[in-house]
């Protein structure tokens, strides 16, 4: 046997290649080899795309701790920063500075132009916008054909047209902004089309912002247009967080729909309980337990230490990028009894699906309301709802920075 | 119990409004924590623990 199979998993010359597969059969658990990492060696080493051996942190303890110090950065224009792919590398000497790519106190600036429209109280304010957009899409499906694809049908268009809603892109443009925007989020994509498809998007807001800024309404673009005639930020700037908010906004959500659908359908016990449940607070808590379950942000959060440090038993040395997999801490068996359980009503989950630290997700009320009107009312109108094919005949997204699935067949 | 709030490190993340929204609040302009009741009575204690663990850019502190 090769010794190379139980060398010092922080050797650098055997270190595992990431992304990793799935294990054939198992479309919601986390690579094999992340498994064991997070339960024996929780810092350890991985080859990316470029040759490069950053840190891999799989360890939800070691994720919390590394997520909040302040030594550990997410700029990524300093020299060996783990970039997800060439096309992002490429497009990172141009995008403009936003919340994504700088460090406090920058950062801390760019993220409270951001904020306002999804605090608590606003965003659960929208509650009944979301529950009519739902109930809209839902009378759609059921009025059409079968069998429908769910992804078209309801969970890629609710997040899109609340997105849309909160930054003021017209409804006409929803479907083009949602085609361009979904090109970078692809970790095959070629670099001519990752550039392409940002000049798209970063153009179509940065025309948007000027026309808020010569007409403005109640929205969040003629928010960020004010601060450009304010001479806060530039016109780019602000298209950037305009693009980034739109990406992280609407292509997560629609993920989580539907492959909680299949989650759930594939969990006949735990879909009943949701469908009866007189508990109004078990949609919630079922929403953060999908969350933790399937953790679709598989790609790992890209960060570079600034400064030698300590963790795990390892030393991460200064210049050293860090990649942060978030969906195998959620299965950390020392942070989460059973871990691979799936079960709604498990209390107090501390789960990194929106991460954890500084950049932690600026929209994750948003997401957590229409996942919990989505969760509590499909099953409840469609009760018959299922797979119209078989778990081994859908197309997941391996390939996605976000993991989810490229269509859902299903009757009723 | 005795909580304190630092808003220059806070992030608007919302958690701690969702864990206990008698004691915690978010501005209108930006998100930032608000601070309702520095002092909260027996039956908050465990909303603010929550809160406090929840949050993200650690910037709630609790003694007692």
């Amino acid at each position: 046997m090769s010794s190379s199979q139980v060398q010092d998993p922080t050797g650098t010359a055997d270190a595992p290649f990431f992304p990793m597969s799935r294990k054939p059969g198992c479309p919601f658990d986390p690579p094999p080899p992340l498994r064991e990492a997070a339960a024996s060696h929780p810092v350890s080493r991985v080859t990316i795309w470029n040759g490069s051996t950053p840190w891999i942190i799989t360890g939800h303890a070691e994720q919390r701790a590394l997520l909040s110090d302040p030594r550990v950065s997410v700029n990524d224009r300093l020299p060996g920063f783990p970039h997800w792919h060439a096309g992002m590398e490429q497009v990172s000497t141009r995008r403009a500075p936003s919340v994504f790519n700088t460090d406090p106190p920058e950062h801390t600036r760019f993220r409270r132009m951001m904020t306002a429209p999804f605090t608590f109280k606003r965003v659960n304010a929208m509650r009944a916008v979301v529950q009519e957009i739902t109930d809209d899409l839902i009378d759609r499906l059921l009025a059409g054909p079968r069998p429908a694809d769910l992804v078209e049908a309801i969970a890629l268009p609710l997040p899109t047209r609340m997105i849309c809603a909160i930054m003021g892109v017209p409804q006409a443009d929803h479907a083009a902004f949602a085609a361009q925007a979904s090109v970078g989020m692809k970790r095959d994509v070629t670099v001519q089309a990752q550039v392409e498809s940002f000049r798209w998007q970063h153009d179509y807001l940065a025309d948007l912002v000027r026309a808020r800024a010569a007409e403005p309404r109640d929205d969040m673009l003629s928010d960020l247009a004010q601060r450009v005639t304010d001479g806060e930020i530039t016109v780019e700037e602000a298209a950037a967080m305009g693009v980034g908010l739109f990406v992280a906004g609407h292509e997560t959500s629609a993920n989580m729909i539907a492959l909680a659908t299949v989650a759930l359908l594939e969990h006949p016990g735990q879909l009943a309980l949701l469908r009866e449940s007189d508990d109004p607070g078990l949609a919630a808590t079922a929403v953060e337990e999908l969350l933790r379950y399937l953790g679709i942000v598989h790609m790992a959060q890209r960060r570079i230490a600034t400064d030698d440090i300590e963790i795990g038993g390892q030393t991460i040395r200064a210049g050293e990028g860090i990649l942060i997999e978030l969906a195998s801490a959620n299965r950390d068996p020392r942070a989460f009894p059973d871990p691979d359980v799936l079960d709604l009503r498990r209390p107090a989950p501390a789960h990194h699906a929106f991460g954890f630290g500084l950049h932690q997700c600026v929209g994750q009320q948003l997401a957590r309301v229409e996942l919990q009107v989505v969760y509590g009312t499909l099953f409840r109108r469609i009760p018959t709802l299922s797979l119209a094919t078989t778990l081994d005949a859908i197309e997941f997204k391996h390939d996605g920075i976000a993991y989810g699935v490229y269509h859902l067949p299903v009757t009723w | 119990m005795r909580v304190a709030v630092d808003q220059n490190k806070c992030i608007a993340a919302g958690q701690c409004v969702a864990a206990n929204p008698d004691v915690f609040d978010q501005r209108d302009s930006d998100g930032v924590v608000v601070l309702l009741e520095a002092a909260p009575d027996a039956g908050q204690e465990d909303g603010v623990r929550r809160a406090a663990a929840a949050c993200p850019a650690l910037a709630i502190q609790v003694q007692g």
